[in-house]
């Protein structure tokens, strides 16, 4: 009976990826592959913090710097990593990343740490970073794995902001919490920063993309 | 501050802040694994289990390793290994000792590991400052809540194939929207109970 159930998190797989140089895989990551829109990973956060532009960029910042960081390292020491234990020496590496960014936060930021909550620490359980070390950064070298955490932290922080600006201007009416001129007809509909309107925003954008790419094979039955 | 009880926040975690429809976690194998009914009772029930479990252990080795210790900082990554330790050490257990429970429950264990929503609940009750009976009822609740969300919207998909929905929101868009809708309904419980 086991069988006939598919392995169920096909989309965490790590997806084929050319090997390409350096433009290609800065395009593949951003756009034509990305992570969130296309293949949809990670979307806790993408829907968690994107109440609030702001909140946006600094979660799309964190991602870039730990893609960057753990792509980086997991590259450097893809040669001595025996491959049973690379799984847990991933993310141990991703965790350190994280830390480093949380306390950065902590130290720096208190306001900004104190609204993103625990959604930090749970960028070590998004997809995407595993992905991009799983599947990239273990057969690649340092400045191409580089390129590729640039590139799909990139991807992510763009649509991040996407949604986060929408939400924040259809939610508040404002943006970066200033509030828009001209526009005091406009009744804020509070709908939008609540988690209904999280889903439904994220729900439209990969509709878009989807719309842009043409169309897609049936779902898996 | 007066100490909410274990049954409150039990509840609470259900239906007025439920992780999934609320707090956005464990959306991936929310989206991946939301497919069939049968598919998602099994990984909801390994996700209350793990979540209980887990949520326990992470409180016992927070307040009685870690803050006397001084390695708060630290927290991400024990508890990440806890979490894959506890698994790893569950899949053995259930694989000597049922292999009907394996057969059932097997294949979705190791995806637990990478579920948000488990490491979530043990960074939700550090936050909050639960106690451990409140954070036993925490972990069971939330729990529960992201297995009944993950049921609702299996049925929502079985149906959902046999209506015109518009070619560029087929899959994951649609779930999406779906999603948000239950949400909506979800929301009608937030005048029942509250925690923060």
């Amino acid at each position: 009976m086991a069988s006939d159930q598919q392995p169920a998190c096909v989309s965490c797989e790590p997806k084929g990826l050319c090997g390409g140089k350096g433009l290609l895989t800065l395009k593949e990551g951003a756009w034509a592959n990305n992570p969130l829109s296309i293949q949809v990973l990670g979307i806790c956060s993408a829907l968690a913090v994107t109440n609030r532009l702001e909140n946006s960029l600094v979660m799309g910042a964190a991602l870039i710097f730990v893609c960057v960081g753990s792509n980086l390292l997991v590259s450097l020491l893809r040669k001595h990593t025996p491959h049973r234990i690379r799984m847990i020496a991933e993310v141990a590496i991703i965790a350190t990343f994280v830390i480093l960014f949380d306390q950065f936060l902590k130290a720096f930021y208190w306001d900004m740490s104190k609204q993103l909550g625990p959604y930090v620490g749970l960028i070590i359980t998004n997809c995407i970073i595993m992905g991009r070390a799983e599947a990239f950064a273990l057969q690649n070298p340092p400045i191409l794995s580089i390129v590729d955490g640039v590139a799909n932290g990139l991807g992510y922080a763009a649509i991040l902001a996407i949604i986060g600006f929408f939400r924040e201007l259809l939610g508040t009416g404002e943006v970066m919490g200033h509030p828009v001129p001209f526009t005091d007809w406009y009744t804020p509909n509070q709908l939008m920063i609540l988690a209904p309107g999280a889903f439904f925003a994220l729900g439209i954008v990969i509709g878009i993309f989807n719309a842009f790419k043409g169309p897609e094979p049936e779902e898996k039955k | 501050m007066t100490e909410t009880s274990a049954w409150v926040i039990f509840i609470a975690a259900i239906f007025t802040n439920n992780i999934l429809l609320t707090n956005f976690l464990g959306m991936c194998s929310f989206i991946a694994c939301s497919g069939q009914i049968r598919t998602s009772i099994g990984l909801g029930t390994a996700v209350i289990f793990v979540m209980t479990m887990t949520t326990m252990l992470n409180y016992v080795i927070y307040h009685f390793v870690l803050v006397p210790f001084g390695l708060v900082h630290l927290q991400f990554i024990v508890f990440i290994a806890v979490i894959a330790a506890f698994v790893q050490l569950v899949e053995m257990f259930v694989e000597r000792f049922s292999p009907r429970l394996y057969f059932a429950l097997g294949i979705f264990l190791p995806l637990i590991t990478v579920n948000c929503a488990i490491l979530g609940a043990s960074l939700f009750m550090i936050i909050r400052n639960y106690s451990f009976i409140q954070s036993v009822g925490f972990g069971l609740g939330a729990g529960i809540g992201w297995a009944v969300a993950i049921v609702m919207l299996a049925g929502l998909r079985q149906k959902m194939r046999y209506s015109n929905v518009p070619q560029p929101f087929q899959g994951v868009a649609i779930s999406m929207v779906v999603t948000g809708v239950l949400a909506m309904a979800f929301m009608g419980f937030a005048g029942m109970v509250s925690i923060q």
